[in-house]
């Protein structure tokens, strides 16, 4: 049985797409699951980075759609999990080198030999999203707890929503309860109101995120880290374990009843 | 010639043009007159132009889209009993019939003038979507920030309105805008503009917002002196 294909979009840049894409990559092959991560942000690519495997990469996805190599070949194969795979987005093209069909016919093949094939969208809504989104099974909406991050995940669920796409479920980054606790931050039960779809996770802010990433070695593997947790209970949503949603979003019921009014 | 050099109404279609005069000239100054008015609510349709018998040149056809562009309107089909311009239209990408049928419709829409008919949907309008409607709008769900409903009529939203209401947008003043939870970031009631404040107030009360003494006031519902 083919793979479950899921898309990590956003609208807007830099709320946490790549780290998100890496970090389930990572919780899903903790849990077993045969996982292959497309990046899919031709020209820009980062996953490579974020994984620590870009020393590993000896053809893309563009080499691939174009013949230049099999699809195994276009596979690099994480140094930790063997049954994790993440394929590159090509730094030296752009978007238009990819066609809705060709990253149709990438996920497919990839869900061929997976549990689950994520891939990192570009941001924006243009074509780059269009082909991201077009695949999927499920669209996972990454967002942080801004006015312009709500917002452009708004529009995003909007065009899913208008063309029939996939299904869309939220997670909430870099959230901070202390910030919402001064009205500073918006308030999770806010951003889920407004947004009106499922939420899957909520991510903490956490500064190993940071380091983390620049290392290569993504906060799901660590078994100190918040951040590292919400993201591998996300994965086991993802797998269909009901996993409760804890500790923070308690803590915004009980800032409501002694906090703002 | 007293008669009006053209006619303009919407339908559930997009916006339905016929031409009076024989003038071309003199139609599309009446047009443009007619699309300044309502700038706002016209923006982004499709427009539909019914002509007869008539015959249209390929010059005549250009200057329409031109000017149909600098409002942002599609000219979506052109409907002609002239083979000439049946052809003609065609060549230019130009719908001739229209997808559905509108003979065989019959229904009370194209009875009642536009500004009586009535929208209705259900579903979360989000940043980005717009509905624009000649008639009244009614909305189960909420209108989030970004999104915008433009209303020839009266616009209900049964949930929050967050975005951009614009209601009367012909010039009837006599409209208004009610939502569960009116916290729009702006809503304009034919040529009034009204800004949200910018400390919110507390709960959420139904409330009605309509012109009183030459400006937009939102009242809530039910309490009213």
């Amino acid at each position: 049985m083919a793979g479950k294909i899921i898309t990590i979009s956003s609208g807007k840049g830099g709320v946490g797409k790549t780290t998100a894409t890496a970090n389930l990559g990572l919780s899903l092959a903790i849990l077993g699951q045969r996982v292959t991560c497309i990046d899919a942000d031709i020209g820009l690519r980062n996953l490579d980075v974020m994984l620590g495997l870009e020393n590993r990469i000896v053809y893309d996805i563009i080499n691939f759609i174009e013949g230049r190599c099999r699809f195994r070949q276009a596979l690099v194969r994480d140094k930790r999990f063997p049954e994790l795979y993440m394929m590159a987005a090509a730094q030296t093209r752009d978007k238009n080198s990819i066609t809705v069909e060709d990253m149709s016919k990438v996920a497919r093949e990839a869900a061929e030999i997976s549990d689950f094939v994520l891939i990192d969208s570009p941001a924006g809504i243009e074509h780059g999203f269009r082909y991201a989104v077009a695949p999927a099974d499920l669209v996972l909406i990454v967002t942080n707890p801004e006015v312009t991050a709500v917002r452009d995940a708004d529009r995003v669920i909007g065009l899913l929503e208008a063309e029939e796409l996939a299904p869309a479920q939220l997670i909430l980054n870099r959230y901070k309860p202390e910030l919402v606790r001064r009205n500073e931050m918006l308030d999770p039960d806010t951003v889920i109101d407004l947004l009106a779809i499922d939420l899957i996770g909520i991510v903490p802010e956490d500064d190993k995120v940071f380091g983390a990433g620049n290392q290569g070695r993504p906060v799901a593997l660590d078994e100190h880290s918040r951040a590292g947790k919400a993201f591998r209970n996300i994965g086991r949503r993802l797998t269909g374990e009901d996993v409760p949603f804890e500790a923070l979003r308690k803590q915004t019921f009980i800032q409501r009843l002694f906090g703002s009014r | 010639m007293d008669e009006t050099p053209i006619t303009l109404k919407g339908t559930a279609d997009g916006i339905l043009l016929k031409p009076r005069s024989h003038v071309w000239a003199t139609v599309l100054e009446a047009l443009e007159q007619a699309l300044k008015e309502a700038e706002a609510f016209f923006r982004g349709s499709r427009l539909i132009m019914e002509l007869g018998n008539r015959e249209l040149t390929q010059d005549q056809l250009a200057s329409l889209r031109a000017l149909l562009m600098r409002y942002d309107i599609e000219l979506w089909a052109v409907l002609s009993e002239n083979e000439t311009t049946v052809r003609l239209v065609r060549s230019n990408g130009i719908l001739t019939r229209l997808p559905k049928d509108i003979e065989a419709k019959k229904s009370p829409d194209d009875v009642l003038p536009p500004e009586q008919q009535a929208l209705f949907l259900q579903q979360t309008l989000r940043s980005g979507q717009s509905i624009h409607y000649a008639g009244n709008v009614t909305l189960i769900g909420d209108v989030n920030p970004g999104a915008e409903i433009v209303a020839g009529g009266n616009i209900i939203v049964w949930g929050t309105l967050r975005g951009v209401a614009h209601a009367g947008a012909f010039g009837d003043e006599e409209t208004a805008i009610c939502a569960l939870d009116l916290q729009p970031s702006q809503i304009r009631i034919a040529g009034y503009i009204g800004r949200a404040p910018d400390s919110r107030r507390g709960s959420a009360e139904p409330e009605i917002a309509r012109i009183e003494g030459g400006q937009i006031v939102a009242e809530v519902w039910g309490r009213r002196g």
